[in-house]
This record gives structure tokens, C-alpha cells and sequence, in this order.
């Protein structure tokens, strides 16, 4: 076990290298002169020339990296564009209102997902079986700003129960997701981002718990003459590795993805300061922003194969 | 099977052996597709969304970028404009119409692409093994640390706007899960002993790879390549909507959802059309994939 552990956290740094090999490699790919767009137009090309120099833009492109990547790893991204701000505090800021809606919308996927999977795998064909089947359609081929768009229509246009957009009164610092006037909210984004997940997880439930009741042990648990609960039980307890696994994906993936939600709702997470990067089109904050999101894409995935490989000690992967 | 001595079997030596017709590969896929209803339904209706597209010039009723500000925010059924206007008074009928030629566009061209690319890397990686393999499989893995909306943004970001760079963007994103179907594909393949036989009668290692390993990779990667399709489709429409996709006056499914956006309190409904046509088109694609896995028989 601690042998495996070592053994992924070893080869997790690589993947952390090539993460930021590629962020680096964003400022590369845009068009335009850095220097060039920080300056004015009529600048003496010498001062042009001094200032490239000092942010070390004159040096070969593999120690640019190598400044670039010693200064990221001391917590300096670099500073914003717009305003002139350290990215990393931004980002750090934003990250916690993103990663909190994301937790909670694939926890509530993951439990919704497994009484649906479980019931649809159990009465197969059955109404909650074509339900999930077509769910999970929905789910995949739905894009989620649009359904972001749709909820809006129902519930604060027509309906009017919650609000459309931002996060309230209270706002980003003092939001409180257990008062009611503060997480009605979140209500709304947790509840798009919800969706896509919610129908992969709730396929993979009932497709996994299939196999597994067509497996032999539980007909020799039916002729001791346990009652359809207990064997649902036991059969739930061999797919849970799957979904935590499953689970730790989709969170990646929120994490990642919620840039088109958070636009719908303005909520003032990672995907708002992106689209915010976007559209002034600051580099450095793009660049920081990705830069965070991915390492912690890489992290979830760790953790989540090393808390499978601790409820499945079946699992010695290569 | 238990063995039965010969002879011991009566045979009705007048009743003569009755007549089966082999299929070949294609016609037993073609065969089981026949009676799948569903897939066979969102093939037409692919069909139908292709035809729209390519003859939009003539359907629309209207010139989909002329606006006009007396005809702003129609609703649905309005007897000038059937479907409404948008936000700048332009018949929402012709810019559906012409918006499906982007959308359509970029789920097709990059998934293409992509798939040529990826699979040709991905074949190269499974075929050679080793060292190769490693740079080219390792090189992946590092793009699959992105969640690939981020992935698309990130790369999109910093490219810019535009449908060019929306392409490039697109690809790239495609390309690492194809190149991984490929490889496992291809690496199952060649350690098949028919390969062995081959190199043992003397191909040479590129007509192997084009005559005996790619007609097994073809179908898995062909089937996750249209699963693709759709995605490919969101994604764009989602970097459309956050303003990287065509530029304005352009008519596109993403960015028409985005701009309408501002009017979801005025008319809601003409507001969501845009992402009813990604709907129903990623729908109709992921079906057709499903239907086609099954028919070819490729595990997903």
C-alpha cells in the first residue's frame, strides 16, 4: 500500500511538470509582443530592448521557462494586466467559491446517481430504468450554459423563487452556504453543474451493479437465503471503488468545466476570472488560472486513486 | 463439444445443405442498423440538419445578418418571422438555418482531423512499442491533466477569437483520447499471431501497419470518433458563447445563445432556440454513435 502510494506520488510530478510545460506554453501561442502591448506606441526601441531584458523575455525560451517555473513554485504567478494585481491571490479567491459549488454539485450527483443507478439496475427495463437511459442522453448531449440559461428562464423569470444571478447581498467574502438567503444563491449553478455528472455516474451505477448481480456470489448469497436489501447491499459495497473513482473525475472535470456556468450566473469563481481573462484578454491571469485548475485536476486524480486503492486493496495498478 | 464418432450421425443425404449467404463485415453492421429504428431516426435527422445547413442560403427566409431595429425581440409565431427576432431585430428562422453551418462545421472538421492525426500517432505508438511509445503516450497523458473545457479555453484563450483558431483548438483537444483508442487498439492487434505470420512471410513494417493493423483499429476508432462528434459540437458552441468562436455579425448557434442571453426577460423562449438546435444535433449524433458501437460491435 505505502509502496503504491510512493509510487504514485512519484510519478504524479511529471505529469505536474508537463502541466506547466503547457501553461507556459499558452503565453507563447498568443499573438502579439508582451512588451509591445505594455508600453506605448512611440517608446525608443532602446528602452523597448531594456525593458525585455528585465523581465528576461531576451533569454532562450527554455530559461524563460525555468525563471518562470522557479518563480511559480515560490506562489508568483505574476501579475495581472488590468489591474496590476498578484494573480495568485486572485485566483486563490476565486478558487474557493469554484471549488466549493463543485464539491457540492458532485455530491449531490454521486448520492442521486446511486439511488437511481441502483434502482434502474435492479427492475431493469422498468419506468426508472428508461428514465436513466434517457437521462443520461440528456445528460451528455446537453451543453450546460444552456441549460444554466434554462433554469434562469424557470426559476427566476416565470417562477420567480430564486435569483438570477451574482451571490447576493452578503457577497464573495462573507457567503455562508447554511443561510438560506445566501445559498439560494448557489442553488441554481450547483444544480447545472449537477446534471452532466449526475447522468454519467447514474450509467455507470446501474451498468456496473448489472454486472455484478449476474455474478456468482450473489446467487450463493441468495441460496443462504439473503433478502433482496442485503444483497443490494453487498453488491453496492463491490461497485464503490468505481464511483469514487467516478466521483473524483466528474469533480475534476466541475472544476474545469464550470467556466460556461459560472458565466450564466456570474458567480465569482475560476470560470468568471477566465472568462474576465478572456475578454481583456490578460495573459497572465489566463495563464494562472489554468495553471491552478489543472494542478488541481492532477491532485483530485491522486488522491482519488489513492483513496480507491485503500477501500479496493484488490488494486495493484502498474 | 463432445466428440461423435463419424459415421454414426443419420445424414439425409437427399435433403441438400440449405443455403446461407455470408455477409461481409459491413453488411452484417449494415444489417443490424436496419432493424435499430432509433439510430436509423437521428440518421435522418442528421441528415435533414446537414441538408438544412448546406442549402441554408436558399431556405432561409431572410438574410440572417440584416437587422432591424423596428422588428427587435419578436416572439414565437409571429406571422412575419416564424420563429421570432433577436436582439438586433434579425429573423431568428435564417440565422438558426445559417448558424448550423458553424456548429456542423466544427463538429465534423476537427473530430476529422483529430482523428487522422491522433490515430496516426496512436497507431505509431502501439505498433512500435517501447521508447516510442513512451514519448508519444507520456506526451498525452500531460494533455489529459486538462479537463478538456478547460483545455479548449486555455488554448482558445490564448489563440484568440476566430474560426481558425477555433479549428486548431478543437483538434488539439481531439486528439489525445483518439490517439489513446488507437493505441490500445492497435497494440491488442499486433500481438495477434496473424501479424507475426505476416512479418514472418515478409512485409514490410509499413504495409503491415496499412493492410493488416489498420482494418482492425478502423472500427473502435471510428466509432469513438463519431462519439466525438458531439462533443466536439458543445465545446465549440461553448467557446462561442464566451466570445472565442466567429465573430458578431456571424451567425452561430454558441454565440447567438450568448448574445440572447440579455433577453431572457423580454422573450424567453426565442431566447433558448439556439441550444434547443445544439440539443437536439448532440442528441441525434450521440445516438447514432451508440447505435453504430452496438452495430459494429466495438466495446466501449
Amino acid at each position: 500500500m505505502w509502496m503504491y502510494a510512493l509510487r504514485r506520488l512519484v510519478l504524479t510530478i511529471p505529469i505536474l511538470l508537463g502541466v506547466t510545460i503547457i501553461c507556459f506554453a499558452l503565453v507563447q501561442i498568443a499573438p502579439g509582443d508582451p512588451i509591445t502591448s505594455l508600453v506605448r506606441p512611440d517608446t525608443p526601441p532602446e528602452q523597448i530592448a531594456a525593458l525585455r531584458a528585465y523581465y528576461g523575455l531576451d533569454q532562450p525560451v527554455v530559461v524563460q521557462y525555468l525563471m518562470w517555473l522557479w518563480r511559480v513554485l515560490g506562489g508568483n504567478f505574476g501579475n495581472s494586466i488590468a489591474n496590476n494585481a498578484p494573480v495568485a491571490a486572485e485566483v486563490m479567491r476565486a478558487f474557493a467559491n469554484t471549488i466549493v459549488i463543485a464539491l457540492i454539485s458532485v455530491l449531490f450527483a454521486f448520492v442521486v446517481s446511486l439511488v437511481l443507478g441502483t434502482i434502474a439496475a435492479i427492475r431493469q427495463g422498468g419506468i426508472v430504468d428508461r428514465l436513466v437511459t434517457a437521462l443520461a442522453v440528456f445528460g451528455i448531449s446537453v451543453p450546460t450554459f444552456w441549460l444554466a440559461v434554462v433554469l434562469v428562464i424557470i426559476f427566476a423569470v416565470n417562477l420567480n423563487w430564486l435569483p438570477a444571478t451574482g451571490m447576493g447581498a452578503s457577497g464573495s467574502d462573507s457567503f455562508n452556504y447554511f443561510v438560506w438567503d445566501d445559498f439560494k444563491f448557489a442553488i441554481m449553478p450547483i444544480v447545472a453543474l449537477a446534471l452532466p455528472p449526475l447522468a454519467i455516474m447514474t450509467r455507470t451505477t446501474r451498468a456496473s451493479l448489472s454486472e455484478i448481480l449476474n455474478q456468482d456470489f450473489i446467487q450463493t448469497l441468495r441460496a443462504k437465503g439473503l433478502g433482496g436489501f442485503q444483497i443490494i447491499t453487498h453488491a453496492i459495497r463491490n461497485i464503490m471503488p468505481a464511483a469514487i473513482a467516478m466521483l473524483g473525475l466528474q469533480l475534476g472535470y466541475l472544476i474545469g468545466g464550470s467556466v460556461l456556468v459560472e458565466t450564466v450566473f456570474t458567480w465569482p469563481g475560476t470560470g468568471a476570472l477566465l472568462n474576465k481573462a478572456i475578454l481583456t484578454r490578460d495573459i497572465p491571469l489566463l495563464q494562472g488560472t489554468i495553471l491552478v485548475l489543472a494542478g488541481a485536476f492532477v491532485l483530485i486524480n491522486l488522491v482519488v486513486d489513492l483513496a480507491q486503492s485503500l477501500v479496493d486493496p484488490r488494486i495493484k495498478r502498474s | 463439444m463432445t466428440d461423435i464418432p463419424a459415421g454414426s450421425l443419420p445424414v439425409d443425404k437427399s435433403q441438400s445443405v440449405p443455403s446461407t449467404k455470408v455477409r461481409g463485415y459491413w453488411g452484417s453492421v449494415w444489417n443490424r442498423l436496419r432493424y435499430d429504428y432509433v439510430t436509423l431516426f437521428c440518421m435522418a435527422l442528421i441528415a435533414a440538419i446537414v441538408l438544412a445547413a448546406i442549402f441554408a442560403p436558399w431556405l432561409s427566409p431572410m438574410d440572417p445578418e440584416k437587422s432591424s431595429m423596428a422588428n427587435r425581440l419578436r416572439p414565437i409565431g409571429h406571422a412575419k418571422f416564424g420563429l421570432g427576432t433577436d436582439e438586433q431585430g434579425r429573423d431568428m428562422i435564417s440565422r438558426l438555418l445559417w448558424g448550423g453551418r458553424v456548429s456542423l462545421l466544427m463538429g465534423i472538421v476537427p473530430v476529422f482531423f483529430a482523428t487522422l492525426i491522433g490515430g496516426a500517432f496512436g497507431i505509431i505508438a502501439g505498433y512500435y512499442g517501447g521508447k516510442v511509445n513512451m514519448v508519444i503516450m507520456r506526451t498525452m497523458d500531460v494533455f489529459f491533466a486538462f479537463p478538456s473545457v478547460l483545455l479548449a479555453v486555455a488554448i482558445a484563450g490564448s489563440l484568440g477569437g476566430g474560426i481558425g483558431n477555433q479549428m486548431i483548438t478543437l483538434t488539439v483537444v481531439l486528439i489525445p483520447p483518439l490517439c489513446r483508442v488507437a493505441e490500445t487498439a492497435t497494440a491488442q492487434v499486433r500481438s495477434l499471431d496473424f501479424v507475426d505470420a505476416a512479418r514472418a512471410s515478409g512485409a514490410s513494417t509499413y504495409s503491415i501497419i496499412t493492410s493488416h493493423v489498420l482494418i482492425n483499429v478502423l472500427s473502435p476508432v471510428l466509432v469513438y470518433s463519431s462519439t466525438l462528434v458531439s462533443i466536439s459540437i458543445i465545446l465549440a458552441s461553448g467557446l462561442s458563447f464566451l466570445g472565442l468562436g466567429v465573430s458578431p455579425p456571424t451567425a452561430d448557434w454558441g454565440l447567438m445563445l450568448s448574445t440572447l442571453r440579455q433577453s431572457i426577460y423580454v422573450q424567453p423562449l426565442v431566447a433558448a432556440l439556439p441550444g434547443v438546435c445544439i440539443l437536439i444535433t448532440s442528441i441525434a449524433f450521440n445516438l447514432v454513435s451508440d447505435g453504430l458501437r452496438q452495430a459494429m460491435d466495438v466495446k466501449a
